[in-house]
Order: structure tokens, then C-alpha cells, then sequence
């Protein structure tokens, strides 16, 4: 029974870990448009290459972070949250009733 | 007659030759032994961090992510005082920047024979441009701080090139960089009034007032997140992919003797590409954009004609009770 719960916590950790990375496909895509207007831009001005360059970095930077905010979501769920859950359980539950 | 004019000319230059040689020598001597201190400044900070990460770190087999060490447990009333790595790492980095600073500025002269003080003199025109370009004229004396801030980001990250803990994946360093900054950004604001201050969460309507406060406090944790998320993915991808390249040499060379079996071939090289996207270029981008978010949050902080405004309003009213004081 123990087995069992552990593994559903661990199995649910992981799902989710997983599903929160999702949001990784919205920096993606911003990102990706990001960087094709600024291939437009110097395409169009090739003097202004430096300043669209680092603009553009910038920008993709601080597009980035909500994929960020999901991927420490993840991180947190795949090495912090197990043992937190499984001790939760074990202190919870007498041990009684899952054996 | 020409002969001697230009035996004279050769005496002369090589008089003046001699001079600058000798100038050279003596400010070399005078210097030697400050440089050497300043350079062992910025090595032995690295050498001790390398040093107590060895001493401290426990014999295990296979690939962990933990967070920082814990080094020392100064026992405490409430709570056990914990040092971590992150602590001494990013003390012993102060002392490194502190080392650099001092042998790049000391022995500074009007005509400029050094090569450090170009490239000290480089910097600090950079590092002013750059606050006064997007701060404005009037934030000039943020350089320091601004600078500050982005060289110790810097310098924390790129410390994983040693193979030590960078100070930045830890949360607590850089939250407590966001919280100063959010401090600053709040003492800007305040400097209209808190009456103002206290109206601006109103706007445009009293209903998002909650909305605002949210927004409020989500400047400095999303200024945290950001940065401290950046080196964390690229501490746990590098580890990663180690250990999967490991893995992979383990495999191929299955079938041969111990020796040779233990020669990691994957992990020659293949990491050291990532370490140049997630050490270099990510660490130093997210010290600029740390950097880049703070100006651009404390500049956008003040309202001058709003602070105009207030300082008048304030001395409308001095004036007002120093009449009334007159009258009586």
C-alpha cells in the first residue's frame, strides 16, 4: 500500500513536471518572431545591425522568463517536491493503516 | 657639419629613449610588489572556494543536483545560523572584483603609459554611457552601484568555469539583489509624496488596486526568477547531459577491459559546448539584463514633474504657516 502511494506521488511529480513545461512552446514561438523581425530589420538597414542585435538579445532575454517561471515549477517538482510529499505521507498517515 | 647636427639628433633620441626605459623601469619597481598583491587578491579567493568545495564535498557515487553545501552551523536561539557555499562563494567573488578594481586603477597618471589604466579608462566611459544613455543625465551617480550589481553577477556566474557553485543558482543571493533594487525603486517613488504614491496604486481605476499591489511585489520576484533561473537550467542541463554522455561511453565500451572501459570519450569536449552557451554567454547576458532591468525600473521610478509639483506644494504651505506665525 505504502509502495503504491509513493509511486502515485512520484508518477504524479513527474506528470507534472512535464505537463508545466508547456509553457515552454510561448517563449518559443514570441522568441522565434522576435528574431525573424530583427532578421527583417537588418535586412532592410544593415547599418543598424548592432543595435538590432543587442536589442533583439534582450528582448528574447526577457521573453523568456515565463518558459523560465515553468521550468523551475518542473525543477522544483522533479528534485524537491517528492521527498517533501513522502514525508508528508509518511507523518500523516499512520502507518497502521498502509501497511 | 651635417654629420655632427645628425650625431647630435642620434644622441638625443637615444638620451630620450633612455629616459622613457628608465621611467618604465622605476614604475615597474615601485609597483612589483602591490601588483603581485592585488593579482594573489583576485587568484587566492578562487583558490581557497576550489579548496573548501573539496574538503567539504561528500564522497558519492553517481549524479546528484543539490543545492549549495552546507559548510558551517553557528548554533543560534531561534534557529541554526547556516553558511553556505553561496555565502563564501559570492564574499570570496567580492574579493576578486575588489582585487581586479585595485590593480587596474592604482599607479594612474595624466599621460598614460600603462596598459591597465586603458583598459580601466575603457570601462568606466563604457559603464557611464551606458547609465547616462538609459538612465538619463541626472542617474549618473548610479554607475557605481549599477556596475557593482552587474560586475558581481558577472563574476558569480562565471565561477561554475571552475567548477564551483555559482553563488547566482542560489535564490537567496539574487532575491536579496531584487529586494535592494525593489527598495531603491519604492525610495523613487516615495520622493512624490506618499500621498501620490499611495493614489498611483489607484489608477487607472480603483478596482485594479488589488491587481497593482500584485504587480507591485512581482517586479522583484520576476527579477529573481529571471536570473536565478538562467543558471540553474544550465547547472541541472549540463549535469544532465554529463551524465548521459557518461552513460553512453559506459555502453560502448561495455566489452572491454576495466582500463580501458573507464575512459569517458563522449565526455571530452561535448559539455564544454554547452558550458560556453550556459556559462559564457547566458551568464554574462543575464548580468547585463539584471543590470539593464534595474535602470530601467528605477529611472522609470521618479516622476520629476510630479516631484517638482510636490516640493512646491511643500513650501506653498511653509509659507502659508510662516505668515500666520508673522500675523500673531
Amino acid at each position: 500500500m505504502l509502495a503504491i502511494a509513493i509511486g502515485i506521488i512520484l508518477g504524479c511529480c513527474a506528470l507534472g513536471a512535464g505537463i508545466a513545461m508547456i509553457a515552454g512552446i510561448g517563449p518559443g514561438i514570441g522568441e522565434g518572431n522576435a528574431v525573424a523581425k530583427a532578421c527583417e530589420a537588418i535586412g532592410r538597414q544593415p547599418e543598424s545591425k548592432s543595435a538590432v542585435t543587442s536589442t533583439m538579445i534582450m528582448g528574447c532575454a526577457i521573453a523568456e522568463t515565463t518558459g523560465l517561471y515553468a521550468l523551475i515549477i518542473a525543477i522544483l517538482l522533479i528534485f524537491v517536491a517528492p521527498s517533501i510529499m513522502v514525508g508528508v505521507l509518511t507523518s500523516a498517515v499512520p502507518a497502521a493503516i498502509l501497511l | 657639419m651635417k654629420a655632427w647636427k645628425e650625431g647630435m639628433s642620434k644622441l638625443s633620441d637615444a638620451v630620450i629613449t633612455q629616459e622613457k626605459e628608465c621611467v618604465k623601469i622605476n614604475r615597474g619597481k615601485k609597483f612589483l610588489a602591490l601588483d603581485i598583491l592585488y593579482i594573489a587578491m583576485m587568484v587566492l579567493p578562487i583558490v581557497t572556494a576550489i579548496t573548501l568545495k573539496v574538503l567539504f564535498t561528500p564522497a558519492s557515487k553517481g549524479v546528484t543536483i543539490t543545492g549549495p553545501l552546507v559548510y558551517f552551523r553557528i548554533p543560534f536561539i531561534i534557529q541554526d545560523f547556516i553558511i553556505t557555499e553561496s555565502q563564501i562563494n559570492s564574499a570570496l567573488v567580492i574579493i576578486t572584483i575588489l582585487g581586479i578594481c585595485l590593480y587596474l586603477t592604482h599607479g594612474l597618471s595624466i599621460d598614460p603609459t600603462l596598459k591597465r589604466q586603458h583598459i580601466a579608462e575603457i570601462i568606466v566611459e563604457k559603464a557611464k554611457g551606458l547609465v547616462s544613455g538609459n538612465m538619463g543625465e541626472a542617474f549618473g551617480a548610479f554607475t557605481s552601484f549599477i556596475m557593482a550589481i552587474m560586475a558581481l553577477s558577472a563574476c558569480s556566474s562565471l565561477l561554475s568555469l571552475f567548477g564551483l557553485f555559482p553563488p547566482t543558482s542560489d535564490m537567496n543571493v539574487v532575491a536579496g539583489w531584487s529586494i535592494l533594487v525593489f527598495g531603491i525603486i519604492t525610495y523613487y517613488k516615495l520622493k512624490c509624496g506618499p500621498a501620490n504614491y499611495l493614489k498611483g496604486f489607484t489608477e487607472p481605476v480603483a478596482i485594479l488596486t488589488p491587481i497593482n499591489i500584485i504587480g507591485e511585489f512581482a517586479t522583484p520576484i520576476s527579477m529573481a526568477f529571471r536570473h536565478y533561473g538562467n543558471v540553474l537550467s544550465g547547472v541541472v542541463v549540463s549535469v544532465l547531459v554529463g551524465s548521459a554522455l557518461q552513460g553512453l561511453s559506459a555502453m560502448l565500451l561495455s566489452w572491454a577491459p576495466a582500463f580501458i572501459a573507464g575512459i569517458p570519450i563522449f565526455q571530452i569536449g561535448i559539455p564544454a559546448v554547452l558550458s560556453v552557451y550556459f556559462d559564457l554567454f547566458s551568464g554574462l547576458l543575464q548580468a547585463f539584463i539584471f543590470a539593464m532591468l534595474t535602470m530601467l525600473y528605477v529611472s522609470g521610478a521618479f516622476d520629476p514633474e510630479g516631484y517638482l509639483e510636490y516640493k512646491r506644494k511643500k513650501q506653498e504651505k511653509k509659507m502659508k504657516k510662516q505668515k500666520i506665525k508673522n500675523a500673531k
